[in-house]
């Protein structure tokens, strides 16, 4: 059957089960664009920026666990896409970017609309294509999607020249792919799995340190049943929450520069790391050179790039996350060993006591300006019964969203970890809303952040996505606000973003709702108010500009060195002038 | 250390540029890098000198196999191996240097592959030691141009007595 290249994408895209696509239409694509106008198995998201479009086949692909899709042109709309392509290869999502480009036959003649996308993307994708015959695309797409979800998943990008998608060529869709070079390992090695197996039982601290693996393999049944035979406590990084229940005894928390007391103190303190689908980022060990310096360490891992990168490993176990700990757990209960949980019981003394030392908490007094904590609090308390997703952006917002947005459940938890890209959280957000249409989906953004792609709130409308959208307003870039607290001296060099916009008024402008609060006793019912609606709503709250986020490891600082409260050396510096404002308005940041 | 990589490739656009690209986006040096096709039109051979610690060049061992157009990568250090570059040296003769041009020519077994009234240009193959010997000599003399190849490198098979199969480092680490 011969069909033209736009008819073969599309036609592969329902193949591979592809329900939803964002995307920009450009000169070289509206032949697929046009195509796509002409059914209706795949709904297209009409994005307003190429970064929204990558974001919200990020958010997409994070909260179904099918790979996210996403449609723009040539060059500046590939190059808008590149944040997103970073950040899916830092946090492992699976997406699959096509991109238009100039016909083969001006390639590299500097084109109108033309950019190297393959060389642009070499660096930041798992692997990139450029089609150059109409024949080769459903291999290609075939390939694309195989590549993305399998192993450890990442972006994909196949770059399709304008004449490939108007010519016309065969259509046979492959059963299968085989490529020669790439083959990742799943099962893991029996004879390494008995070495952890023997480790465990010995071992007297243990601790399980989760990653953002444990969640795309699945394994969240498989983990609870670990640590629940075991009786081990469980860390979880940023990328991980949800992966193991937050309200579980077992649960520490998150980990890392602003994870929980406990978590850091029983890492650092503990003989044996069990780090399953992790990879040892710096904001997660701190100080490399001092991190669980008594402990030996198990990594799980199906990256065998990750194992040994960062750390020394002493049980390395390349495979599927999932996989392996059916066989990890398999073995534990053939061999039971009811010494191993006995002989820890001091250690889990030891966690108590630190978990009661310092609790994550904070302080609302009824009259003081709204803290971001009891935001996220109420927010939690508000809608843990929905079981929503909650996405978010970058900073200070997203640090205190961590720490008390407690989730039970993965693939409730949208957020950019490796990359920590601003404006991230609104688009991921939309991604998610429009694979479940029926769920509550959250963004915790903050002022700083959502003003990095508010232009998406035009999506929501017209592509009828009500996402709720919580604005903690401090009107700083308050994550540099605070280093500039701790380690500059309170110099607020460009951090102050004044007091505009009124997202209120943004809102409307969108014909969305908006809602301010800036009293404590206003926040209930603005979260309320906001559940209600059916639209997307966009709520600002003024949160006390001045709260700084604890625990906190200071960077090249060890684990256990974290600052628990504003240091009595710390200096706040002078309140910046509002630039916009009238006398009336700026009050905002008078404490 | 020193260690001499070989890596088996796609024969396809763009496939080197991804291994250059691992080694300059994550900091690795390369010394030489030769690359050429294998019996297999469809797959390259390149060699790569790199250097680094243990757990720098397992990190690269690592990172080159997750490339997915790597098929196959041997850090040849792990066994016996012969390793040969190759030199072209242009060298300027007065009438009075010739014959010692040739002397050292004879005595490094190259072959003059080039003659003009007041140059040689002088082909030597072997190790890296014997090359650079080579070119310390000739420079006296004036060397105008040098072009080398870099290294390529093969392991050798095992002695019957002292047999050590090569260790092969394969895609995943068991």
């Amino acid at each position: 059957m011969k069909l033209t290249g736009a008819e073969i994408f599309l036609e592969s895209l329902k193949q591979e089960g592809v329900k939803t696509l964002f995307g920009l239409p450009g000169g070289v694509v509206l032949k697929i664009f046009d195509v796509l106008h002409q059914q209706k198995d795949i709904e297209v998201i009409l994005t307003r920026h190429e970064q929204g479009a990558g974001h919200m086949a990020e958010g997409y692909a994070k909260a179904t666990g099918k790979p996210g899709v996403a449609l723009v042109t040539s060059g500046p709309g590939m190059t808008n896409i590149v944040t997103p392509l970073v950040d899916a290869y830092m946090d492992s999502v699976p997406i699959v970017v096509f991109t238009g480009q100039v016909p083969t036959q001006l390639i590299g003649n500097d084109a109108f609309q033309e950019a190297d996308n393959v060389g642009i993307s070499r660096p930041c994708t798992k692997y990139n294509f450029l089609v150059k015959d109409v024949n080769d695309l459903a291999q290609t797409i075939k390939e694309a999607f195989y590549i993305a979800m399998s192993g450890r998943p990442g972006p994909v990008l196949v770059d399709i020249p304008k004449d490939v998608a108007m010519n016309k060529g065969d259509f046979r869709y492959p059963q299968s792919v085989s490529i020669r070079g790439y083959n990742p390992t799943y099962e893991g090695n029996k004879w390494q799995i008995k070495q952890a197996v023997e480790a465990i039982h010995k071992a007297k601290k243990p601790i399980i340190y989760v990653g953002g693996g444990a969640i795309f393999s699945n394994a969240h049944e498989e983990l609870m049943e670990f640590a629940e035979l075991t009786q081990i406590p469980v860390d979880m990084t940023l990328m991980a929450l949800g992966a193991f229940p937050a309200t579980h005894n077992l649960s520490l928390g998150m980990m890392g520069m602003h994870g929980s007391y406990a978590s850091n103190m029983a890492v650092h303190y503990s003989d044996l790391v069990i780090a399953i689908g992790s990879r040892f980022d710096d904001r997660v060990t701190g100080k490399v050179s001092e991190f669980c310096p008594e402990a030996k360490v198990i990594h799980i891992d199906i990256d065998p790039t990750s194992i040994r990168k960062n750390v020394h490993v002493d049980v390395p176990i390349v495979g599927d996350v999932k996989t392996v700990l059916r066989e990890l757990n398999a073995m534990l209960k053939a061999t039971p060993n009811g010494n191993s949980i006995e002989q820890r019981r001091p250690w889990w003394n030891q966690i108590n006591e630190w978990r009661t030392k310092h609790p994550m908490g904070y302080v609302q007094p009824p009259d003081a300006k709204i803290k971001p904590q009891y935001v996220i609090d109420r927010l939690y308390q508000l809608t843990k019964d929905k079981d929503p997703i909650v996405a978010t952006d970058v900073g200070q917002h997203q640090m205190f969203a961590a720490q008390h947005f407690l989730l039970n459940k993965p693939r409730r938890w949208l957020t950019s970890g490796g990359l920590g890209t601003m404006g991230f959280g609104l688009p991921a957000a939309l991604g998610a809303q429009a694979a479940f249409r029926d769920r509550l989906v959250l963004c915790i953004a903050g002022d700083g952040s959502i003003q990095m792609n508010m232009q998406e709130m035009a999506t929501a409308m017209i592509s009828k996505l009500p996402v709720k959208t919580f604005i903690i307003n401090n009107h700083f870039h308050g994550m540099v606000r605070q280093w500039q607290d701790l380690f500059y001296e309170g110099r607020y060099a460009s951090s102050y973003l004044d007091t505009v916009p009124d997202f209120v008024k943004m809102a409307e402008a969108f014909n969305a709702a908006g809602f301010r609060a800036t009293k404590v006793s206003e926040v209930d019912d603005v979260i309320k108010e906001a559940l209600k609606t059916d639209k997307p709503v966009l709520v600002d709250i003024e949160v006390d500009a001045y709260e700084n986020c604890y625990p906190m490891i200071p960077a090249g600082g060890a684990n256990h060195e974290m600052i628990l409260e504003d240091p009595p050396e710390m200096k706040r510096g002078e309140k910046p002038a509002s630039k916009v404002a009238g006398e009336d308005k700026d009050t905002v940041l008078t404490a | 250390m020193e260690h001499i990589i070989s890596v088996l490739v796609e024969n396809k656009f763009g496939v080197l540029s991804r291994v250059v690209n691992l080694f300059s986006g994550r900091g690795y040096n390369i010394e030489t890098l030769c690359v050429a096709p294998t019996m297999d039109p469809s797959i390259s051979l390149m060699t790569i000198v790199t250097s680094g610690d243990d757990r720098i060049i397992e990190q690269i061992v690592k990172q080159l196999n997750k490339v997915i157009d790597v098929i196959k990568v041997v850090d040849i250090n792990e066994s016996e191996f012969v390793e040969r570059e190759m030199a072209l040296i242009k060298i300027h003769t007065r009438q009075e240097d010739r014959a010692e041009a040739l002397r050292i020519t004879d005595i490094f077994r190259g072959k003059v592959v080039d003659s003009s009234q007041n140059s040689y240009t002088i082909e030597i193959t072997g190790d890296v030691k014997k090359v650079e010997a080579a070119i310390n000599l000739l420079q006296p003399l004036g060397i105008k141009e040098l072009v080398r190849t870099g290294r390529v490198a093969i392991p050798r098979e095992p002695a019957r007595t002292t047999a050590t199969q090569p260790k092969r480092i394969l895609k995943e680490e068991k």
